[in-house]
């Protein structure tokens, strides 16, 4: 390496009159070519080693085990007082702890004798090793991944000769049926399991438990509402006054789950909108159309419903079309009434499937 | 030990054993507390070469190798406080009134799940504490695992003979977030309920069988009291069971392959330089663990994490603002707010929910497809069949830098896109706004981030280049005898030197011929094309090392002057093609 231990300023230095007027041509050099040069650096090996200060100060050396020692002695300490704190603090008592808040106390101090028992253990044993095992770089040796040429032949060898003793190649019909065998009564596993996973839909995900006539009751009080009840601007959680009688509560609410508002009746765009209610009430699934959740954020101002799972809006509006978002699907509006009493109630069930989309949405 | 032998050789029974080696006297006290022990076992096992074999086990040093670690502890932690949790969790969604020691609680009917998950929380001493380690480590193992995984695709770890083990890693990683749904899905709380209704509703969109989908797996409608039991099932038997079984894999490929290294002086493609197992592994690795775990008690013992009972039991129609899932699920959650909802459409009476199924059902599998195929498509397209154990510089490697930016970047997109809601309230912004930037931003990042990666990695290298040819900047000004005044530049040592000029230079493949002797195309011609394009789009801009001749040019010259002249560049040496050089198949 002809480079080495040339200072770049002298080369520099000695160049009087100007850099860069002309490159070395390698032909001008010593030798014909290549100029003496390697095509490329060579790997200088390992660096020298460095000593540590506790390699060559005994005192040093002292005072890594004492920080070692320790580290150590805290960790069983704080495994003494973990054991005392476990059973002697109230679990129920909660503390102020200045950055965090109101806290349990019981969790902090167990939580940190706990990482202190750890990490005590684990910052000790790191310690140990940087500062007086062996820090000397030891070198193991690679082999090429691939097995010799002699092994992979024996291994093709011994297979085609398994194969041959076992007459695999000469009687195809074992050949054949073995394949069968080995690969169907992995079926006899799957088929109960596919089978008894669960029923099967039908027509379960177009249908709710909303009926003709059904009031509207509230969500949770389950009390019926009265269309005096409903101002303009306010909003219900409303659910069939059938889900007493469910003997699947969350199952049907999953389906059944209706928001009720109540606008000026000017508002309403489409004439079916406001056909479908009564004096601006207007009833429409809770369930969303993207995938599921409940629209349960209205914007009074706006008549706007968001969903907080993934933000579409539906404007109540235009019949709950989306005006933002990943649904496609307006919601579904439910037909409602008054009964003689001056409740509210379904004029009829839902007129399509609630809630996401599936395949045969359309077919149902 | 000889006397020994002819001492007892006198007994006849003795005599029949007269070959069989006689054990050596124990050195110390020590040895023979290790010869008792030990050596009943091996006696029993034989298992003294391979410990001895693994003891002596070198492995390299570097910060980085620690992510792996981390992940392979966080595991642990899961899977030692996950048992602790079974004492506890009853894995039911039946119905029960609270009557624990919460009491805004009391009195309200929840299921099973739960109201066990509360009582863990408040009547079982140090259960809370552990819960809350279980959740962090299992976010620990999440984040730790990903980062591992951009340290090996960003250093080339991935390269033969290691891309089996790449596959087995993103398959680890794929399956940790099933793991991680599964498990904060079991509690039944509000939050992770709604997150199963919207999961019920991903089935949904699956064409042709996704209502059986759904129906199948909740046994009947939802939400049902089969998914819970069915979830527990998964997350604490079935996932468990395979995630270690891989991890072992994981793990023996790299005993197998031994550990990659990082560049540097001493270091080459054939050996390992490090430290053996015993005792400096032992130490830092097993304290190490100590570390990891102590540090998630300390984050579980200060940072509530999943209060359950403040979000309390599910039921499909409450729902709160704000709702997300764990950080892992940002990105697909992300997905689904960006998609919008004209990718849904009817036809012949069919309903297809591509605006649902594109981020909930295929997103996931195709990103991992596509990272689990990245060691293959770039093994195609550099052509390069060597065996490499020394790790890339991010830096020297530009395209693929600028390539998992890009990927990082789209998934970046994804992961804020799940967080528009909170970004729109805490920083004032329209959320309508946040969510169409956020649409373009996801096809127009991440070429950006290409770009700008790519770039930096090429200043990057020349940078290294400048450091090599012209020294470090000492800042002393020299004048000269005859008035001229230069800054001294001290050259590199040998060993800074060495990183900075080890790594190989870099060609594209070259066609050079698309048709054989006969003048007849060549079957694969549109192939080799194609191949040689992605070659050249990757290397087109490569910087290479300096060589010694470089080097010696800008010593002689001083400044900008950085090649020795030669020989134009012969277009000959570049790699060719195998496929230029198959001899023409005889027709037969």
């Amino acid at each position: 390496m002809s480079e080495n231990g040339t200072p770049h300023g002298e080369v520099v230095g000695t160049g009087s009159n100007g850099y860069g007027a002309s490159a070395v041509r390698l032909d001008q050099g010593h030798i014909e070519g290549t100029g003496g040069l390697p095509e490329r650096f060579e790997n200088p090996g390992l660096p020298p080693h460095v000593a540590r200060m506790a390699d060559l100060d005994e005192k040093a050396a002292k005072r890594a085990e004492k920080q070692v020692a320790t580290l150590f002695g805290l960790s069983s300490l704080a495994t003494v007082g973990f054991i005392i704190a476990f059973f002697a603090i109230d679990k129920e008592s909660s503390t102020y702890i200045p950055g965090i808040g109101d806290a349990s106390l019981y969790n902090v101090v167990i939580g940190v004798l706990m990482a202190v028992a750890l990490l005590g253990v684990g910052v000790g044993a790191v310690h140990w090793a940087k500062t007086l095992m062996p820090d000397a770089e030891s070198v193991e040796y690679r082999h090429p991944q691939r097995a010799k040429d002699e092994d992979r032949q024996r291994v093709v060898s011994e297979l085609t000769a398994g194969g041959d003793k076992a007459q695999l190649g000469r009687r195809p019909l074992i050949k054949y049926s073995l394949l069968g065998a080995l690969a169907l009564p992995p079926i006899t596993l799957v088929v109960p399991l596919v089978a008894g996973l669960g029923p099967v839909p039908k027509d379960a995900l177009s249908k709710t438990i909303w009926k003709k006539g059904d009031r509207l009751v509230r969500d949770p009080e389950r009390t019926p509402i009265r269309a005096d009840q409903v101002t303009i601007g306010s909003v219900f959680h409303v659910l069939p006054e059938s889900i007493k009688d469910s003997e699947h509560v969350l199952e049907d609410k999953a389906k059944a789950a209706v928001l009720l508002m109540r606008l000026n009746p000017e508002d309403i765009k489409p004439k079916k909108e406001r056909d479908w209610g009564h004096e601006g009430i207007v009833a429409y699934s809770k369930i969303c159309t993207h995938v599921g959740c409940p629209v349960g954020l209205y914007e009074q101002q706006t008549h706007h419903l968001l969903c907080p799972c993934h933000q579409s809006t539906f404007d109540v509006t235009q019949d709950c079309k989306v005006i933002f978002g990943p649904a496609k699907r307006p919601l579904p509006q439910l037909k409602i009434t008054v009964d003689s009493e001056g409740y509210l109630v379904a004029d009829s069930a839902f007129r399509e499937a609630v809630g996401p989309s599936f395949w045969e949405r359309g077919s149902a | 030990m000889s006397n020994d032998r002819n001492g007892s050789s006198d007994d006849p029974i003795d005599r029949l054993r007269r070959e069989d080696p006689q054990p050596e006297a124990p050195a110390n006290p020590g040895m023979k507390a290790v010869g008792g022990v030990a050596g009943w076992l091996d006696d029993r096992t034989g298992a003294a070469k391979p410990v001895g074999y693994l003891m002596k086990k070198v492995f390299p040093d570097h910060w980085s190798f620690m992510l792996g670690e981390v992940a392979m502890y966080s595991m642990i932690i899961c899977l030692i406080s996950g048992t602790f949790l079974t004492f506890w969790f009853v894995p039911s969604a039946g119905q029960v009134v609270y009557d624990g020691s919460y009491l805004p609680l009391r009195g309200v009917t929840v299921s099973e799940a739960y109201r066990s998950t509360v009582d863990i929380s408040f009547d079982i001493r140090g259960g809370l504490l552990i819960r809350q380690i279980h959740h962090w480590a299992a976010l620990m193992f999440i984040v730790a695992l990903s980062v591992h995984m951009l340290r090996v695709f960003f250093t080339g770890a991935f390269r033969k003979p290691r891309e089996i083990n790449w596959v087995i890693g993103c398959i680890l990683s794929m399956l940790a977030l099933v793991e991680g749904f599964a498990g904060y899905s079991l509690p039944d709380d509000l939050l992770s309920g709604t997150g199963l209704r919207a999961a019920e509703g991903f089935m949904r969109s699956v064409p042709v069988l996704g209502s059986y989908m759904s129906y199948f797996l909740f046994d009947g409608a939802f939400p049902g009291e089969a998914i819970i039991p069915r979830l527990y099932s998964v997350h604490v038997l079935l996932l468990p069971a395979i995630l270690v079984g891989l991890f072992v894999a994981h793990i023996g490929l790299v005993f197998i392959h031994k550990h990659t290294q990082y560049p540097g002086p001493g270091k080459t493609n054939d050996n390992v330089v490090g430290f053996p197992v015993m005792p400096v592994y032992a130490a830092k690795a097993g304290g190490f663990f100590f570390i990891v775990f102590g540090v998630l008690a300390l984050i579980a013992a200060l940072v509530t994490i999943n209060p359950i009972w403040a979000y309390g039991p599910y039921d499909p129609s409450p729902v709160t603002a704000g709702s997300q899932p764990d950080w892992y699920m940002g990105f697909a959650d992300g997905a689904l707010r960006l998609l919008p909802g004209w990718l849904e459409f009817t036809a012949f009476g069919f309903t297809f929910s591509f605006n649902v199924m594109i981020g909930a059902i295929l997103l996931i599998p195709v990103m991992y497809g596509l990272m689990a195929a990245y060691p293959f498509l770039e093994r195609w397209v550099t052509g390069d069949d060597r065996e490499h154990h020394l790790l890339d510089r991010p830096r020297n490697n530009p395209t693929r830098t600028g390539l998992g930016m890009a990927a990082l970047t789209m998934y970046g997109v994804l992961m804020f896109a799940a967080g528009n809601d909170i970004m729109a309230i805490k920083l004032g912004l329209s959320i309508n706004d946040i969510t169409h930037i956020l649409r373009a931003a996801f096809f127009v990042a991440p070429p950006i981030a290409f770009w700008v990666t790519k770039r930096i990695c090429l200043s990057l290298q020349r940078r290294d280049r400048d450091l090599v040819l012209h020294g470090r900047e000492t800042g002393r000004i020299v004048r000269t005898a005859d008035g001229q005044f230069f800054e001294q530049h001290e050259p590199l040592d040998e060993y800074t030197r060495w990183l900075l000029v080890q790594h190989d230079k870099q060609e594209p493949l070259q066609l050079t011929a698309g048709v054989d002797e006969h003048g007849v195309a060549s079957p694969t011609a549109r192939k080799d094309k194609l191949r040689v394009a992605l070659s050249e789009f990757y290397f087109k801009d490569r910087i290479d090392p300096v060589t010694p001749a470089e080097l010696a040019a800008a010593h002689h010259d001083g400044h900008a002057l950085e090649a020795i002249e030669e020989a134009p560049h012969e277009e000959a040496s570049r790699p060719a093609l195998e496929s230029s050089h198959r001899k023409p198949r005889k027709r037969p």
